[in-house]
């Protein structure tokens, strides 16, 4: 009986192995995106932003022209990009520090403004390239290196829900927050992310999915508790499901 | 087109030259003295298939700019002092990325929100490079309207070349005073190489425009490269204009808008009887230094008059190289009259001669 290849490398991502941690789901966010990205054929025609923090290296993994950002202004860099190339599909991959702290500004109006672009957003409740600090997504309680008594609402408010607040502007298309959890949860995050591609496409405004991550190194656990942190903690806080998801008709 | 019988306003004479240089897409934020800029735009760029967009913020303007050029498309943005003050991160990272922008400064006054009136207090921000890293802008100081539609072209062509940012540097006068223009769109030339633009890796490999280097020795060598790069614009882009400095006992060095009333002051003292040249620098960065050196070493002192209390006298002081500079400054409030800097002329020339 001859052997027959059942899985391989998306072609969207070069042959180089992830720098990220043990157990984070960098990794498998990078696989899913560009597995979208192949599903549709673009790889050629796609232009990706990469971000400040451990996203930086997007361009050492995906086989497509990138462009590296400052800190926060992935949304806005994206908008010039897409503007004057409306025939490419255009991307950035952001971290919550960098899209939900310093960048929400860039965030907010580019998704108000309906750019016909795809944020993937990678949100682990904490700064991992510089070492653990409080991230604007950083759970109650939660202990970092910059809230070691834990997460004080009366000190640092609450943690945001990009997913949620971007879903009211009238320029998003698609907005929805996923995790890799279950077998379920991972094939509900491949549909989104496909669907953001499509939706870009198709041309009908702006994307977002929200990846809930784990951060093994910065959170302190292993690889096995850090995904049960993602279920049991950040998924009651950040529910997972498609908070908008507009229909062709509402664009004519 | 426009015949040299029209008036034009200088700030509008900037949005002609960018769209008579083919740049296609303009981000901006509203700010005063240069908002007839974005305005002009904002109609005309729609009409030859561009797009003009208000961004939220000047912080987003500039890596709006960065991300439509990085395509290898002609855009710009124009800001005026404080918004430029905001897109310094940006501009740090387009030098570092090496991506042709065309930045207007139309500078007002300072420092914090200061006020609206003319001023030349942006000069070491511009010249010494406002942002983070060693690097310099190529900077073009304008000083008529006729000047700035030119230096407008020039500058898309100088920021293509040398995949550089390119400032032009007026002020609130030149920018919202009305002279004749003619306007002459440039013959389309040679285009430079675009063989870094991002437009999706189809049949070749993947393009990275970046400004990280992490590897031994990947930065130090990026630093190096870059700064051959001014080296080359020093050899190959200094402009300037020379009034009368031949013959000069002593020469008077002035950019912009302080060189126009300058230029009325050195024919007044010419007229008096005194040997007087005025130096303008068009291009700030690279500064002409050898040309005011070679005036030096004649034994001509100069005199420096700036709407600032003494910033381009640095630049000038290094190339007199130990001659006597006198100074003349204006902070923002009020401009000089020629009277007045002719005045100064009549002070300093007796004992500059011998």
């Amino acid at each position: 009986m001859s052997e027959k290849r059942v899985f391989s490398r998306p072609q969207t991502l070069k042959d180089a192995p992830f720098h990220f941690c043990p157990g984070c789901h960098h990794g498998i966010a990078h696989r899913m995106v560009a597995e979208a990205i192949d599903k549709f054929n673009l790889r050629e025609k796609t232009i990706g932003v990469a971000s400040v923090g451990c996203s930086v290296f997007l361009y050492d993994y995906f086989d497509v022209d990138v462009i590296e950002a400052p800190h926060g202004r992935a949304a806005a860099v994206a908008t010039g990009v897409k503007r004057a190339r409306k025939d490419r599909i255009v991307f950035s991959y952001q971290g919550d520090g960098d899209l939900a702290s310093i960048g929400i500004a860039e965030t907010v109006h580019t998704a108000n403004r309906g750019e016909n672009i795809t944020i993937i957003f990678i949100n682990n409740t904490v700064y991992g390239m510089t070492g653990g600090q409080l991230a604007p997504t950083t759970l109650l309680g939660q202990k970092t290196t910059t809230s070691p008594y834990g997460r004080d609402f009366m000190q640092d408010g609450y943690p945001i829900r990009m997913t949620e607040i971007l879903a009211t502007l009238e320029g998003t298309a698609f907005a929805a927050r996923v995790a890799f959890t279950t077998p379920k949860n991972i094939n509900m995050a491949k549909k989104a992310i496909e669907k953001a591609f499509q939706f870009q496409k198709e041309e009908m405004g702006f994307t977002f999915v929200e990846v809930l991550s784990a951060c093994p190194t910065n959170w302190g656990l292993n690889a096995i508790d850090s995904m049960k942190r993602v279920e049991e903690e950040m998924i009651p806080y950040f529910p997972l499901g498609i908070f908008k998801e507009r229909k062709a008709a509402d664009v004519l | 087109m426009t015949e040299a019988h029209d008036l034009v306003k200088g700030n509008e004479a900037v949005a002609m030259g960018a769209i008579d240089a083919g740049c296609l897409y303009y981000f901006g934020y509203p700010i005063t003295p240069q908002s007839d800029i974005p305005e002009y735009l904002s109609y005309h760029l729609p009409r030859v298939g561009g797009e003009f967009v208000q961004a939220e913020s000047e912080v987003a303007a500039i890596n709006m700019l960065m991300g439509a050029a990085a395509t290898g498309t002609r855009a710009m943005t124009s800001s005026s002092s404080p918004g430029i003050s905001l897109m310094q991160e940006g501009i740090s990272y387009i030098a570092g990325s090496e991506i042709p922008t065309v930045i207007v400064n139309m500078s007002r006054s300072g420092p914090g929100l200061g006020g609206i009136a003319p001023s030349q207090g942006d000069y070491f921000q511009a010249v010494k490079g406002g942002g983070h890293g060693d690097y310099h802008l190529l900077v073009l100081a304008p000083n008529s309207v006729q000047e700035l539609y030119e230096l407008t072209i020039l500058a898309f062509d100088l920021a293509e070349k040398y995949r550089n940012p390119v400032m032009i540097l007026g002020d609130a006068m030149i920018g919202q005073m009305k002279e004749p223009l003619s306007r002459r769109p440039p013959e389309k030339g040679e285009k430079a190489s675009k063989d870094w633009a991002l437009t999706g890796a189809e049949g070749r490999p993947q393009r990275v425009l970046k400004s990280l280097y992490l590897k031994d020795g990947e930065l130090t060598a990026h630093n190096w490269k870059l700064h051959e790069k001014y080296k080359a614009m020093q050899e190959n882009e200094i402009r300037f204009e020379a009034l009368m400095t031949e013959d000069a006992d002593f020469v008077l060095v002035a950019f912009g808008s302080a060189a126009r009333i300058a230029r009325t002051s050195v024919l007044m003292a010419r007229e008096a009887g005194m040997k007087v040249g005025l130096f303008r620098p068009i291009t700030l960065f690279p500064f002409p230094e050898p040309q005011l050196s070679a005036l030096a070493k004649t034994g001509k002192p100069f005199f420096v008059v700036e709407l600032n209390t003494g910033q381009m006298l640095e630049d000038v002081k290094i190339a007199a190289a130990g001659n006597r500079v006198d100074f003349f400054g204006k902070p923002p409030g009020a401009l000089p009259t020629p009277e007045e800097i002719f005045e100064e002329i009549k002070n300093i020339y007796p004992g500059t001669k011998g």
